[in-house]
C-alpha cells in the first residue's frame, strides 16, 4: 500500500476530530439559544390552534347558534351539542361538550363555524389531573372565551384577510 | 465440550433506539446476527378503515399522523389522490406552496433522521444542532397552519390559507435585554417568505457544520462504512424507494421521473450513492438537504413574484371565502353542505404518490361516488425497508443492528398506520 504523506498526517494527528471539537467548542463558549420556557416562550402565530373557547358578542350574548356544523365536521367526534329554541325565539345550545382527550386539534371546528363562536386559542399549557377534567362543557368553554377574548379578537382580525 | 446454542434476544419495543415501537427478535451466534425478525403492529390505529367512515375533508388530519415527521408530504399524496379522482386542476400558486412545504418537510425529516442517527451511533452534539434548525422550520409550519407538527394545511383543491404577511416574533422576557431580543427578531421582521429566504441563506452553512462533525470522522466511518450493504438489483427487488434506493446507485426519484406539483419547472439534482452502505445513505440524505434548500429558494422567489388564489374556485370542493359566506345565501348553503356532507367524488380508482422524504408515499383510493372513500390503501415507504431488515443485518454485529435500523429512517406511524 502506498503511503500518502497528507493522509498519514491527517490520520495520525486526528485532524478531523480536532476540527469537530473546535466546532463544538465554539458553540460551547458561544451565546446560548435556549428558550427559558415558562417565563419565556417561542413565538406564536395568530393561527395557533390550542385550547378551545366559545366566544360572545360585545353585548354579552353568546355567539353559538347551535347549527352543529362543528359537531358534524369533527373528525374525532369530540364535540357533542344539544340545542333548543330559547324564550326569545333564538336558537341556542343547552349542551356543548368538547372531549379534549379525543380532540386532535385539526382546527376544522373553527374553520366550519359560521359565527366565529368556537375558536382555538393560543393556550397550550392547560392540564388536568383526571380524565373528567378534560371534558370541557359549555360553561368552561365560555369562561375560556371571556378570559381570552381580547387576544382571540386580535388573532381573528389578523387572520381575516386570509380566510 | 459444552453444547453451544444460538441466543434469541428481544430488541424493543421499549428500546430507546428502536425508533418507536419496533420489536425485533434477534437470533444471535455470540455477537453475530443470525436472523433478525421485525414484529410490527404495536402502533396500529386502523387509519385505512377509519378513512372509510369519514368524509374526504375529515380524513385529511389523519394523514399528518401517519408519518409524523414528514406531515405535509403525506397530506400531499392524499390531496393528489382526491384531486385526481375529482379531475380538478389546482391553482399554480398552490402548487408552488405545496412544493415549498414538501421540501421544508424533507429538510425537517432529514434533520431529525440525522440527529437521531448520530445519537444512535454515539454522537450527541449533532442532535442538538439539528433540532436548532428544526425549530426555525417548525416556526414556519406554525406560522402558516397554526400547528408545529400536525399541520392539516393542504386541502383537496389547494391549501387552506395563503402565506401570512407577518412572521410571529419573540416577546420580551426577563432573560433577554432589548438588544438581544432585536437580534433574535432580526429575521422575523418581514413576511414568512422573508424568513424562509433568510433560512435558505443560512442553512448551507449549518449543513457544513454537520458534515464537519461527521463526514470525515473516523468513529462515524467505522460505524457506517460497509454496514448494511444493498446492491442496486436487490434494492429494486426489495421494493426500496427514496434515499435507500438512491444510495444503492439507482437514480429513481418521483420528482424527476413523474413530476408533480411544480417540480417540472424547478432546477435540482438527484444525489446518488455508490456502495449502498449506511455511509452512502448518510451522504445521500445530506446532499438531499442541500438540494431541498435550493428548491425552497426557487419557490420563495417564484411565490414572491406571483400572487394569486391558493385554492380552487369551485364551491363544491372548497368552501367559499368567509366574507362571501356571511353575505351570500348560496355561499352559506355551500359552506354548510361542504362541512356536513362533504364533497361528492366521482366513482373510480386512483393511485397517487409523492416522493416523501423516506421514499414513495402513495395513496390508492377507490371511490363509489359517495362522500367517503370506499377503500383507501396507504403505501408506506418504511414498510419494505423494514422488511429488508433481516437481509441487511445478517452477518453483522449486534451493535450494527442499531446503525442499520436508524439508517432506514423508520417511523412507526406509517408502517403500522
Amino acid at each position: 500500500m502506498q503511503i500518502r504523506p497528507k493522509q498519514w498526517f491527517q490520520s495520525f494527528f486526528l485532524t478531523e476530530l480536532l476540527r469537530g471539537m473546535q466546532l463544538t467548542g465554539r458553540y460551547f463558549f458561544g451565546r446560548k439559544f435556549t428558550v427559558q420556557y415558562p417565563e419565556e416562550r417561542t413565538p406564536q402565530s395568530p393561527r395557533f390552534r390550542g385550547l378551545h373557547a366559545l366566544r360572545r358578542y360585545e353585548n354579552g350574548e353568546e355567539r353559538c347558534i347551535s347549527c352543529k356544523l362543528c359537531e358534524a365536521v369533527c373528525p374525532a367526534l369530540a364535540i357533542t351539542i344539544r340545542g333548543e329554541e330559547r324564550a326569545d325565539g333564538t336558537r341556542r345550545t343547552t349542551v356543548y361538550d368538547i372531549d379534549l382527550s379525543k380532540c386532535i386539534f385539526c382546527g376544522l371546528c373553527e374553520e366550519s363555524c359560521p359565527v366565529d363562536s368556537i375558536v382555538e386559542s393560543r393556550v397550550l399549557d392547560y392540564h388536568a389531573e383526571t380524565r373528567s377534567e378534560l371534558l370541557y362543557n359549555k360553561d368552561r368553554l365560555l369562561a375560556n372565551g371571556d378570559r381570552l377574548e381580547r387576544q382571540l379578537a386580535e388573532d381573528r382580525a389578523a387572520d381575516r384577510p386570509y380566510r | 465440550m459444552p453444547e453451544i446454542n444460538n441466543f434469541t434476544m428481544n430488541f424493543g419495543p421499549q428500546h430507546p433506539s428502536a425508533h418507536g415501537v419496533l420489536r425485533l427478535v434477534l437470533e444471535l451466534d455470540g455477537e453475530v446476527i443470525e436472523r433478525a425478525d421485525p414484529h410490527i403492529g404495536l402502533l396500529h390505529r386502523a387509519t385505512e378503515k377509519l378513512a372509510e367512515h369519514k368524509t374526504y375533508l375529515q380524513n385529511l388530519p389523519y394523514m399528518d399522523r401517519l408519518d409524523y415527521v414528514s406531515m405535509m408530504c403525506n397530506e400531499h399524496a392524499y390531496c393528489r389522490a382526491v384531486e385526481k379522482l375529482l379531475g380538478v386542476e389546482i391553482p399554480i400558486r398552490a402548487q408552488y406552496i405545496r412544493t415549498m412545504f414538501d421540501e421544508i418537510t424533507r429538510i425537517l425529516n432529514h434533520l431529525l433522521w440525522l440527529g437521531a442517527y448520530a445519537l444512535d451511533v454515539g454522537a450527541m452534539s449533532v442532535f442538538l444542532y439539528c433540532f436548532r434548525e428544526r425549530e426555525d422550520l417548525m416556526d414556519v409550519y406554525e406560522a402558516v397552519s397554526g400547528a408545529r407538527m400536525h399541520a392539516a394545511y393542504y386541502r383537496p383543491g389547494g391549501v387552506y390559507r395563503d402565506l401570512p404577511e407577518r412572521m410571529p416574533q419573540y416577546e420580551p422576557s426577563p432573560y433577554r435585554d432589548a438588544r438581544r431580543l432585536a437580534e433574535l427578531n432580526a429575521n422575523r421582521q418581514g413576511s414568512v417568505l422573508d424568513f424562509i429566504e433568510d433560512f435558505t441563506r443560512r442553512f448551507p452553512g449549518y449543513v457544513d457544520e454537520y458534515e464537519t462533525l461527521l463526514t470525515d470522522n473516523r468513529i462515524w466511518k467505522q460505524r457506517t462504512v460497509g454496514i448494511g450493504v444493498v446492491s442496486p438489483e436487490r434494492a429494486i427487488a426489495l421494493g426500496f424507494t427514496g434515499p435507500m434506493l438512491r444510495a444503492s446507485g439507482v437514480a429513481w426519484d418521483l420528482r424527476r421521473s413523474e413530476p408533480y406539483a411544480a417540480y417540472a419547472d424547478l432546477d435540482f439534482d438527484i444525489p446518488v450513492g455508490k456502495e449502498g452502505d449506511c455511509y452512502d445513505r448518510y451522504l445521500v440524505r445530506v446532499a438531499e438537504m442541500r438540494q431541498s434548500n435550493r428548491i425552497i429558494a426557487q419557490c420563495v422567489d417564484w411565490l414572491r413574484r406571483n400572487p394569486g388564489p391558493v385554492i380552487v374556485d369551485d364551491y363544491k370542493i372548497a368552501p367559499p371565502p368567509r366574507e362571501t359566506m356571511k353575505t351570500s345565501m348560496e355561499a352559506l348553503i355551500h359552506h354548510f353542505k361542504l362541512f356536513t356532507e362533504g364533497m361528492a367524488v366521482p366513482p373510480g380508482e386512483v393511485y397517487a404518490a409523492v416522493e416523501a422524504p423516506k421514499g414513495e408515499f402513495g395513496i390508492y383510493m377507490v371511490s363509489d361516488g359517495a362522500n367517503k372513500p370506499y377503500r383507501m390503501k396507504i403505501r408506506a415507504p418504511g414498510f419494505p425497508h423494514l422488511a429488508a431488515m433481516d437481509e441487511m443485518a445478517r452477518g453483522h454485529m449486534i451493535a450494527d443492528v442499531v446503525a442499520i435500523l436508524a439508517t432506514m429512517d423508520i417511523v412507526f406511524g406509517e408502517i403500522d398506520r
